[in-house]
């Protein structure tokens, strides 16, 4: 029974959301799929944010490790959640000061560290080993130029030369690993509806 | 030589830190300004299909990205809010991401009222909903049941600029503003493959190239990739105008210029010294 109702639950909703596109008997069917995943994925949001304060709490009571940070979480989270309900999320209000001030800067600065990563990286990786190695370290130095202003100042047929890697080789293997991984997803969603993959239980199996 | 040449390959990591923050701070700081060359490509497609839109318009704009990508993504939601506004096309705009909605707004706010539009007849906010690609197939065939409040709580019945929007197959064209999944390729999907709406992206540079097919395949119409995109689009806005507005990511091409040959430069360095190593142990004849 365990496993008997949730492979039966996905089978006749994976039926039906296939089926909708081609009986349009079933469309209304599809529809209403549809607005019981976005309030059960609603649900979701709740969920984790309740998650989010277990973990942490738990990890003050117990003197988890780095539990030091974990206060800093609760703050964080319950001011924006207060100060959003209390005092509204328009332009001029707490909430939307503490976004625009706090949160934003402080994510862009975390995404910002990737680029010291990527030079120490592509300093210590990128080698010309081989030919083949050598041929992606010449189109990304092109790419690289043709990306920015002075590319087209070094000489101006950098950022065409630039586009044709884009739009000729870059298009075509996107395109295949595209192809490739759609192909892919039709055979785990038939998997799944069918009953044969069932990683997605949790191991109930 | 050998010595020297093996030193090269083994510099501090905190030196090479240190370089590449200097090289996007002193450009910054400074003001260097390098001209933007236009070139044939997404960034004009795009411009050009905007510009092609007829007076009164109603395009539906997608903040789909977080503040992590904002120094990519807020300029290119300046810069195509300027240009809609500017040629009096209408924005309905909403989010698939929770925290683009803020983001948007203040586009949005700001540049309405610098060019003078009123909300509610010019432009609107919806706010975000979650459900990713299901909720643009909800979109495809009811809006109002999908979004029956704005950004602000007010029911969008009564929001003039929404009287005649009722589903996707409504909106002249879409754009979406994306940092990743759901993004262009869920609205290209869900809401131009199935209501042949025209769709155009702008996108963060690390995931441009993945959206070429697309282009390739006229599923999206242009794309703004990185700050090479948003730039590209703030210089096209400002061609004619006599008070261009101010933007920030001609300012950050600059930077992103010395930064790209410090790279360039750290590489060159490493495989001197990898070649160099290679040869004296005999592996280069």
């Amino acid at each position: 029974m365990r496993l008997f109702v949730p492979l039966t639950i996905t089978f006749v909703a994976g039926i039906i959301m296939i089926l909708q596109f081609f009986v349009p008997a079933t469309q209304s069917m599809g529809e209403s799929l549809q607005e019981w995943y976005m309030i059960v994925a609603s649900f979701a949001i709740f969920i984790g944010a309740a998650n989010l304060l277990q973990v942490h709490v738990h990890r003050i009571r117990f003197k988890g490790r780095n539990w030091k940070y974990s206060p800093v979480t609760i703050v964080g989270f319950s001011a924006m959640i207060l100060t959003g309900l209390i005092l509204g999320i328009e332009k001029g209000t707490p909430f939307n000061f503490l976004f625009l001030e706090m949160v934003a800067p402080m994510s862009a600065t975390m995404f910002s560290l990737l680029a010291f990563f990527v030079a120490s990286a592509a300093f210590r990786a990128f080698r010309a080993s081989n030919w083949r190695a050598t041929l992606l370290l010449i189109s990304a130095f092109v790419v690289m130029l043709g990306r920015v202003p002075i590319g087209a100042m070094i000489w101006p047929r950098i950022p065409l030369i630039s586009e044709w890697i884009m739009q000729v080789p870059n298009l075509a293997g996107q395109r295949a690993v595209m192809i490739g991984a759609a192909m892919g997803m039709v055979a785990t969603s038939l998997r799944m509806i069918f009953g044969i993959e069932r990683s997605y239980l949790g191991g109930a199996d | 030589m050998g010595t020297f040449t093996e030193k090269l390959g083994s510099i501090d990591r905190r030196v090479i830190f240190t370089v590449i923050a200097l090289s996007v701070v002193v450009p910054l700081a400074a003001r260097l300004n390098l001209p933007i060359p236009i070139t044939p490509g997404p960034s004009t497609d795009m411009f050009d299909a905007v510009e092609a839109l007829p007076t009164g318009s109603i395009v539906l704009l997608s903040f789909d990205y977080d503040p992590s990508t904002m120094p990519e993504l807020q300029p290119m939601a300046f810069a195509i809010t300027q240009h809609l506004m500017r040629k009096d096309i209408k924005i309905v705009s909403m989010a698939l991401w929770p925290m683009g909605v803020s983001l948007g707004n203040e586009a949005l706010t700001s540049v309405s009222d610098s060019l003078g539009r009123e909300e509610y007849v010019d432009w609107v906010n919806l706010g975000y909903k979650t459900g990713g690609g299901v909720l643009i197939v909800r979109m495809g065939s009811n809006i109002k049941s999908v979004f029956p409040e704005d950004y602000n709580g007010n029911s969008v019945d009564d929001i003039p600029i929404m009287e005649h929007i009722n589903k996707l197959g409504d909106f002249d064209m879409l754009i979406s503003l994306s940092a990743g999944d759901p993004g262009v390729p869920a609205w290209i999907m869900m809401a131009g493959d199935r209501y042949d709406i025209p769709i155009g992206g702008g996108c963060t540079a690390v995931s441009a190239p993945q959206f070429y097919p697309y282009l390739g395949t006229g599923q999206l119409i242009g794309l703004l990739g990185g700050l090479k995109g948003a730039a590209d689009y703030e210089t096209l806005v400002r061609i004619g105008q006599d008070d261009p507005p101010p933007g920030t990511a001609i300012p950050g091409m600059a930077a992103q210029s010395v930064a790209h040959l410090v790279i360039m430069l750290f590489i060159i360095l490493g495989n001197i010294s990898y070649l160099a190593g290679k040869k004296k142990k005999g592996g280069v004849k």
